[in-house]
């Protein structure tokens, strides 16, 4: 016994030495599961916000199995600390609602980001962009680089994908006013399968000789696309672009079959996660319609269900694609 | 010249004396081992001494301790069910379907309850009857029910439990003693009484050690084994029931890796993965050390690869101690 209570009190001094002062605001990021980049690189956004607004000390942590149960796990040891705010990227948007009410009973502020939460287990989520936003981006995507205008033509997954059927309506719907020299003259789909998309690639540049686009809003078509272009000599003749993952797409930006992709910026949703969070704590209430600043990313507005859109997808080209790369 | 007692030789109970026995035993390191977490827990952290936390941290096994205290019996036996995990999911899946059809609170409970019987029994079957190894047939059935689970929902999800049915998962008794922990607790005793009070408990035992004898001495080995199985398929319906309930939802993926947590409570509980050895005592305070760690270090806000680590380390120790032990005494 002796010995335990000696390593108990040198474990317990050692551990009060290692542990930040208790008086600041604590904010937990937790995410779906640890060791991946994307997370970690939310997580160095929320450190950049808590050293902007001070006195914040993020606590970054998660399960290592990406499930509901594991997450609830960490949750319950979070309200135990007493954290004053929790922001999560939820494994399940319904499991985690009873631990996240029990958090909120006992006064610690709620946000979900990236993955949300159902309404009633949160107070805000923030959603990285909003199909309006990423719409309109993967055409400008197209068009920034096309000043006299042309054709372009859209490779997307499944012809059933909500998401990307909802970005393709909003890109029509913003063509005829904002891009009027763009013309789409195709939709195909690959179906988030290499083989099939790299085939729809194949088949769009055969049927359209002067196209000088192919936009894939998924991050399998855009590599698919970018490969065939590469395979067949056209760099310089179609640019191709859309939502792609850095890390993947790296090489198709360094050979230039491709000017600049989108994808959501985990820096930025860490960073923005950590200034709604503690505009909460600070006591500000969440509720329709009210608008909240989040540091250099602007601004964003509650929508009906509390939730709301960050940005427009951040942009990847050769000035930033080494640095992003690394990171997810 | 011998002397000659009238009164004969007495004959012990235990090959060692009851008070050494006692010291030297497994249940008696994992007290220590969990009182000397304890106290870690409460230098360690300003937060872990207060009721709240200390109710909190039930809910991280109790669930999976349910489970284990039937699979306890069911690998004293010499059998193992890698499917209960499976079973929650469909059991789970099934009271969701049912809610879909305006079953009330109770109806849930039953439906979740006689789908794990159900399981357990199927198990049963297959090993008994058909004479197929149970770690085959449960890794069989493991897919199998999960499977049926996904079917039924892809990737949606059922909710919408009516209030009176969370409470199973997120009530409390009395203050800060939870429906769960009682029930647990409750079961424990049954368990205890079971296994170590009972003639079918030193059957069970009996059948471990060598089925073939058993069988002999007219156990009915098949029959204590089908038990065995539909007792794991209940305790896994009812923690079907707790975890729909603290969860408030359903989905395929309900409940993913608990076969491997509950196993390993069994094993670390003392219980000998061969058959034939074990107590209840063991695995409810093998339970218990499994959620003083896991909660403690999540107090830390210790990465949760720690905590594996951990746990990994902790059992093959628990497996090893023993085998040194008889190294270390053969030797002297």
């Amino acid at each position: 016994m002796k010995l335990i209570k000696l390593l108990a009190t040198t474990t317990a001094v050692a551990v009060l030495l290692a542990a930040p002062a208790y008086a600041q605001t604590r904010i937990a990021l937790v995410v779906k599961s640890l060791g991946n980049g994307f997370f970690d690189a939310a997580n160095k956004g929320a450190q950049e916000a808590a050293a902007e607004l001070g006195g914040i000390e993020v606590i970054y942590t998660g399960p290592t199995a990406a499930t509901a149960e594991a997450q609830i796990e960490v949750v319950n040891s979070l309200i135990a600390q007493q954290v004053d705010a929790i922001a999560i990227s939820a494994n399940d948007p319904d499991a985690l609602v009873p631990a996240l009410q029990k958090a909120m009973e006992r006064g610690i502020k709620v946000v979900s980001f990236d993955s949300g939460v159902a309404p009633e287990g949160r107070q805000i989520h923030l959603n990285p962009s909003d199909n309006a936003l990423i719409g309109e981006t993967i055409i400008k995507l197209a068009a920034d680089y096309l000043p006299e205008g042309g054709q372009v033509a859209i490779l997307s997954a499944a012809s059933t994908a909500t998401n990307q059927n909802a970005w393709i309506e909003a890109a029509k719907a913003a063509l005829p006013e904002k891009f009027a020299n763009i013309e789409l003259v195709a939709t195909v789909y690959g179906d988030d399968d290499s083989v099939k998309s790299t085939d729809e690639a194949k088949g769009l540049i055969a049927a359209y000789p002067d196209l000088k686009a192919i936009i894939a809003p998924t991050t399998v078509g855009v590599v698919a696309a970018a490969q065939v272009v590469t395979d067949q000599g056209l760099i310089g003749k179609i640019n191709v672009t859309g939502l792609a993952l850095p890390s993947e797409f790296k090489q198709f930006i360094d050979n230039g079959a491709s000017q600049a992709v989108a994808l959501w910026n985990p820096i930025d949703l860490g960073y923005s996660a950590v200034y709604l969070a503690n505009d909460l704590i600070k006591g500000e209430e969440a509720a329709p319609g009210k608008t909240f600043s989040i540091g250099r990313v602007g601004e964003v507005t509650l929508d009906d269900t509390n939730a709301a859109a960050m940005a427009v997808p951040f942009q990847f080209d050769k000035t930033n694609i080494e640095e992003f790369s690394k990171i997810y | 010249m011998t002397e000659i007692h009238a009164t004969g030789r007495s004959l012990p109970n235990r090959l060692d004396k009851p008070l050494k026995s006692a010291v030297l035993s497994w249940e008696s390191l994992l007290v220590l081992v969990a009182v000397g977490i304890f106290i870690l827990n409460s230098f360690a952290s300003p937060y872990f001494l207060n009721a709240w936390s200390l109710s909190d941290l039930t809910f991280n096994f109790t669930e999976k301790a349910l489970i284990a205290l039937a699979m306890a019996l069911l690998i004293i036996s010499g059998e193992i069910d890698l499917s209960v995990a499976a079973i929650i999911a469909l059991a789970s899946t099934m009271m969701g379907l049912a809610l879909q059809y305006g079953a009330d609170t109770p109806t849930l409970v039953a439906v979740g309850v006689g789908v794990g019987i159900l399981c357990g029994a199927f198990n049963g079957f297959l090993v008994t009857g058909l004479k197929l190894p149970s770690i085959v047939v449960t890794i069989g059935t493991m897919s199998l029910f999960r499977g049926i689970a996904f079917i039924v929902l892809g990737d949606q999800s059922f909710k919408g439990y009516p209030a009176s049915f969370s409470w199973f998962g997120q009530g409390y008794v009395y203050w800060v003693i939870s429906f769960e922990l009682v029930l647990f607790l409750v079961c424990a005793v049954i368990y205890w009484v079971l296994l170590h009070r009972t003639n079918f408990g030193r059957r069970v035992f009996a059948i471990g050690n060598n089925d073939v004898a058993a069988q002999f001495s007219g156990v009915r080995v098949d029959r204590i084994k089908f038990i065995l199985f539909c007792l794991t398929g209940l305790m896994s319906g009812i923690a079907a029931v707790l975890l729909t309930a603290r969860l408030g939802s359903t989905r395929p993926s309900i409940a993913e890796g608990f076969e491997l947590e509950a196993i390993t409570m069994v094993v670390l509980g003392g219980v000998s993965i061969l058959g034939g050895a074990g107590s209840i005592i063991g695995v409810v305070l093998a339970a218990l050390i499994v959620g003083l760690v896991t909660f403690g270090l999540g107090l830390l806000n210790v990465p949760g690869i720690v905590m594996t680590i951990f746990t990994g380390s902790l059992l093959i120790v628990v497996i090893a101690l023993p085998i040194l032990f008889r190294m270390w005494r053969n030797r002297a």
